[in-house]
């Protein structure tokens, strides 16, 4: 934040917010874990000795990506309204948020109940096996950690607590939420558009 | 105190130097005492490096030492602070360009040292060695030779006319080890799911010592190895009794009763009997090596002995299992062994 | 008699002396920067004593060939303790804490950026250290060294698979750094934070002291480079524990893998443990030779290319895994391209004590043992970023010799400096001086006679990580004079904490400004109040308080 000069006729003194700082260094250190998630992936590629390939067991799941993007949307826009001090609308748009998340992960459970039960692949049945269900895993992780830091600021929400005092909170939040959705772009294409 | 310092520091020097040629009864493995090419190649290399970082040290120390001597504060100081030196855009320049130019000298000398010796070409007479690690010993084998032993590679010497180098192969059983004997070649590593290779070409017979350089568990410290380094003809005898099948001594007869009717088949392979396992060393020509338990005893039936009785009391941790024999069986099998030569 | 901590005096003004209990309750919920970077640094030198004891056990075996002092396999564990406890209980601790204390009180801030965050960095990552000690706890207990790992610091694949490590020794060297490494990523963030957000009005980032500057691109590194060490963890366990294949060769699993994963790690960790040794030296150097910093916009343009660079060197610690020629290549040209910004950093200092009018105090006699040792660590280094001279080197004592000279007679020295340097600042009081002395010359003594004839002993062909060499091979004179180096080392930490012990209790009390320093920090109280400052400064230029003392001649007319 920025603090008003002490010297007469020197300009302003502004420095970035520490929440958008912290946040960029915390989103700094997690994209480095996925990057190295991300490089066993393909380093592993092709190089299972048995079981299952990608392209055999893979469909695109275009559904519950566009279900996850569509909620970096509905959170910008539930920011926004509580920039404007409209809090039942950011509440509305918040809980949106949260469901189409939610939704994600029940998507990605039924696709793991079939690789598993119909496909028989596991962690543990090849290289392949190991690398998907690590990145994927981890990537999940991520979305049932921003789900219930979500899931806390809604019970706020609702209990009349949150105010457009806040806002800047909620957007530096609404980042972490971004990064999570930025880096299902990258498995996305990685994993489900390099099975192809 | 500058003075005992480069006095102790010549002494330690003078130290090196003989610890490096050695004594009677030291034998070196200095990587400054090479016989086969790539190490020659290293040392090569390593005194163009050393010179320049010898230089380095004796220029920049130099400016130190002068400098915290002659710009101490003196005893009858003012109290005034001398006159305050920012920076200088030359001088920077002047030691970023000059390092960078060493540089440049080094990576030229690297590159066409790292490229020399991993892309050298296997001539026709090139013996070949797979070696595979073990925790904690060396599988030997030579393929095209039929012959498998451990822990002592036998080579030929090879002559600049007519070169015999050896290439091997190295391969891992379980963990990451590395074969290193300094005075024939710098280490490589002995991966398991992957295929090392490197050659070694002496122009010395001798016995060359090494052992495993890469930490691969509780006997990492008791992987030695032992190369010989023969003339051509001395080597080809030694081949010539390695392919024969083992020894059938009448006086070890009870003892490969012993041998064969207790677990020891499951490990060991005494080539022309029962006993087939690949776990532990091949025994066939056992008494042809001159150390036990890569390089942890000698080749003595006393330590023979010890070391079936109980493997952890000789390197402990060592994956040999106590075989709970009576003494009399004991005994017998060890002159059963002793017959395998 | 002089107040440890004025705050405890403000709180119980009219009360008695607050109870032992009061007291402790105070350090434990703090989230003052200051009371956790000294908790910081308090447990580091714990852990160090530690850690030393360790170091002392395996010189004590390896001092005869053929010895018996302690099995292959306490000494297994000794030889990964050592490592892994120096490096992230002993090294990330006390420099982080300095970090913490320093940073906020050199840009004029009250406190660090996130406090709370600051306090629960520090309990993960005191919690990691004490999860691996409690690791000699298990299976056979004390004797025979428990359950302690045993797979060297950097855990090699597939030593640390179940097959080859049976047991859960492997599983608290993972578990514990996982934890620290939260606190470690904690506490980057931080500082990172702090010194974009936090700065006083005045201080653009080219007017931040080098220590700031320094501990910041330090801060960027750890949020780069703990993740991978964290990937590589968490893929360890998934494959000691639900059967995944990362690492297992018979599955068609890399070894080489673990080891670039960890690498990538492992090489920039050692420059972020070796840039905050350059930060205090920064500091130090200047105000003992009474001169500016020579080159301070070049200084901080090579600590950030080191930052940089230092990210594409780490396979040179895999120059023997059979690489390709133009791999091993590029990594040689990496490492030593690595080496010009910090010969540069090495003349700058040689620059600023040229034309200086030099004190040796004992802050500056650690410097200057830092700056001769670290230019041998140097060249050494240089030595093995020539592949094929690694190709022999590596794996050996000469590398062991190396690194050595780089951490105790680099980092260490400049630890020790500054320890000596901003005690006063700490505790209102001085370190006695002729201790100092004591403590620096057994120590230089003891050091290079442990670690000089290390160096012989690699070139002739001692493997490290061995528990045990045979005689006839050369190894006895380098590894009798390495060992009898050990003593003069304990000799001098005994010193050492006499000196600490004994001016906490009665040194002589220390002004704000006991050495006529010019950065921030000085000008407020020893110990500096919990608010750091009465009001916030503003700051002209890097020198504030040389500034401040010389009105006739500032900083800001040069800079």
């Amino acid at each position: 934040m920025s603090a008003p000069s002490a010297i007469a006729g020197t300009p302003a003194w502004t420095l970035p917010a520490r929440g958008r700082v912290g946040i960029g260094g915390l989103i700094l250190a997690e994209s480095a874990v996925f990057a190295i998630f991300v490089a066993a992936y393909v380093f592993y590629v092709g190089k299972s000795l048995s079981g299952p390939t990608p392209k055999e067991v893979l469909d695109l799941p275009v559904v519950v990506s566009i279900l996850l993007w569509s909620s970096s949307l509905t959170i910008h826009v539930a920011v926004r309204a509580l920039r404007g001090g409209a809090v039942q609308s950011f509440t509305l748009w918040w809980l949106v948020t949260i469901l189409l998340g939610a939704a994600f992960l029940a998507g990605t459970g039924a696709e793991w109940h079939r690789l598993i039960y119909q496909d028989g692949l596991t962690i543990r049945t090849n290289l392949f096996g190991t690398t998907f269900y690590s990145l994927v895993g981890l990537h999940a992780a991520h979305v049932i950690v921003g789900l219930v830091l979500l899931t806390i600021v809604l019970i706020l929400a609702l209990g009349g607590h949150v105010t457009r005092a806040h806002a800047e909170r909620a957007d530096t939040l609404s980042l972490y939420w971004h990064f999570v959705d930025a880096v299902w772009l990258v498995v996305f294409l990685v994993v489900y558009v390099g099975a192809r | 105190m500058r003075g005992a310092g480069a006095a102790a520091l010549l002494a330690i020097i003078g130290a090196a130097a003989v610890a490096i040629a050695g004594d009677d009864t030291t034998r070196t493995s200095s990587i400054f005492a090479p016989v086969s090419a790539p190490a020659d190649a290293v040392v090569t290399a390593a005194m163009l490096v050393l010179a320049i970082t010898a230089g380095i040290f004796v220029v920049v120390g130099s400016l130190l030492t002068y400098g915290v001597v002659r710009f101490r504060q003196p005893p009858d100081d003012d109290g005034s602070e001398p006159p305050q030196v920012y920076g200088s855009e030359q001088i920077e320049l002047a030691w970023t360009v000059i390092p960078i130019l060493i540089v440049v000298v080094l990576c030229l000398v690297t590159a066409r040292t790292v490229y020399d010796v991993q892309g050298a070409t296997r001539p026709p007479g090139a013996v070949d060695v797979t070696v595979v690690g073990h925790q904690w010993w060396w599988e030997i084998r030579y393929p095209a030779l039929g012959i498998v032993t451990a822990n002592e590679l036998h080579v030929p010497v090879s002559d600049p006319a007519n070169r015999t180098p050896t290439f091997l192969a190295l391969e891992s059983a379980d963990v990451a080890h590395s074969f290193w004997v300094p005075r024939l070649a710098g280490k490589t590593d002995v991966i398991p799911n992957r295929r090392n290779t490197m050659w070694i070409e002496p122009r010395e017979t001798g016995l060359f010592l090494g052992q495993c350089a890469e930490y691969c568990g509780t006997q990492h410290a008791h992987m030695l190895l032992r190369v010989y380094v023969h003339p051509r003809a001395e080597f080809d005898a030694w081949v010539a009794r390695q392919r024969e099948p083992a020894v059938a001594d009448a006086s070890g007869a009870a003892g490969r009763h012993v041998f064969e009717t207790t677990a020891c088949i499951n490990c060991h392979t005494v080539r022309g009997t029962v006993a087939t396992g690949r776990f532990g060393p091949d025994l066939t020509h056992l008494m042809s090596r001159d150390t036990l338990v890569a390089g942890a005893a000698p080749m003595t039936p006393e330590a023979l002995r010890d070391w079936i009785a109980n493997p952890d009391h000789v390197k402990p941790g060592a994956l040999m299992p106590a075989m709970q024999l009576g003494a009399t069986e004991l005994d017998q099998l060890v002159a059963y062994l002793v017959t395998l030569r | 008699m002089a107040v440890l901590d004025p705050t405890i005096a403000a709180v119980h003004r009219d009360a008695d002396r607050p109870s032992v209990l009061a007291i402790l309750h105070d350090w434990v919920v703090t989230v003052d920067h200051k009371r956790l970077g000294l908790m910081y640094i308090a447990s580091g030198l714990v852990f160090f004593l530690v850690a030393g004891s360790e170091a002392a056990i395996m010189r004590i075996q390896l001092a005869l060939p053929n010895n018996h002092f302690v099995s292959p396999q306490v000494f297994n564990r000794m030889m990964t303790l050592h490592g892994t406890t120096m490096v992230f209980f002993v090294g990330m601790p006390i420099l982080l804490g300095f970090a913490n204390y320093l940073v906020p009180l050199m840009v004029g801030a009250r406190d660090m950026a996130f406090p709370r965050l600051n306090a629960f960095s520090f309990w993960m990552s005191l919690f990691g250290a004490c999860l691996l000690y409690f690791s000699f706890l298990g299976a056979e207990g004390l004797y025979g060294g428990g359950t302690a790992p045993d797979v060297g610091w950097f855990a090699y694949a597939p030593l640390t698979a179940r097959a080859f490590s049976r047991g859960n020794s492997t599983d608290y060297w993972t578990l514990s750094l996982l934890v620290s490494g939260i606190g470690s990523i904690g506490t980057a963030v931080n500082l990172l934070a702090t010194t974009l957000c936090l700065r006083c009005p005045g201080m653009t980032l080219g007017k931040m002291p080098l220590f700031v500057w320094l501990n910041f691109v330090v801060a960027c590194m750890i949020l780069i480079v703990i993740s991978p060490l964290t990937a590589a963890q968490i893929m360890l366990t998934l494959d000691r524990f639900l059967g995944a294949h990362f690492f297992d060769t018979q599955a068609g699993g890399s070894a080489v893998l673990w080891q670039h994963f960890f690498w990538i790690f492992g090489h920039p960790e050692v420059y972020v443990l070796i840039l905050p040794g350059f930060a205090f030296a920064s500091e130090i150097i200047p105000v003992f030779s009474r001169k500016v910093i020579f080159g301070y916009p070049f200084m901080v343009a090579a600590s950030v290319s080191i930052g940089f660079i230092s990210l594409g060197v780490w396979a040179h610690h895999m120059f023997t895994v059979g690489m390709t020629p133009a791999g091993n290549t590029f990594f040689a040209v990496s490492t030593m391209i690595v080496g010009v910004p910090t010969g540069i950093k090495v003349f700058n200092w040689l620059a600023t004590i040229w034309g200086g009018k030099i004190r040796f105090a004992t802050p500056m006699l650690f410097c200057i043992g830092f700056l001769f040792q670290f230019l041998c660590a140097g060249l050494t280094g240089i030595m093995l970023s020539v592949a094929p001279f690694d190709w022999q080197l590596s794996d050996s004592y000469f590398v062991v010799a190396h690194f050595h000279y780089v951490l105790i007679g680099g980092l260490l020295f400049t630890i020790f400096g500054a320890i000596y340097y901003w005690f006063p600042k700490a505790t209102g009081r001085r370190l006695d001086e002729t201790l100092g002395r004591w403590h620096f010359w057994l120590f230089v003594v003891g050091f290079n006679l442990t670690f000089a004839p290390l160096h012989f002993a690699g070139m002739i062909g001692m493997p490290r990580r061995i528990y045990t060499y045979q005689p006839g091979r050369g190894f006895e004179l380098w590894n009798q004079l390495a060992s009898a180096g050990v003593v003069f080392q304990a000799a001098a930490i005994v010193f050492f904490l006499w000196n600490v012990v004994r001016s906490l209790v009665r040194g002589a009390p220390a002004g704000a400004d006991p050495w006529d320093a010019w950065t921030l920090e000085w000008s407020t109280s020893s110990p500096p109040p919990p608010y750091n400052f009465e009001t916030l400064p503003v700051v002209r230029s890097r020198r504030p308080l040389w500034d401040l003392k010389h009105p006739d001649d500032p900083d800001w007319r040069y800079e």
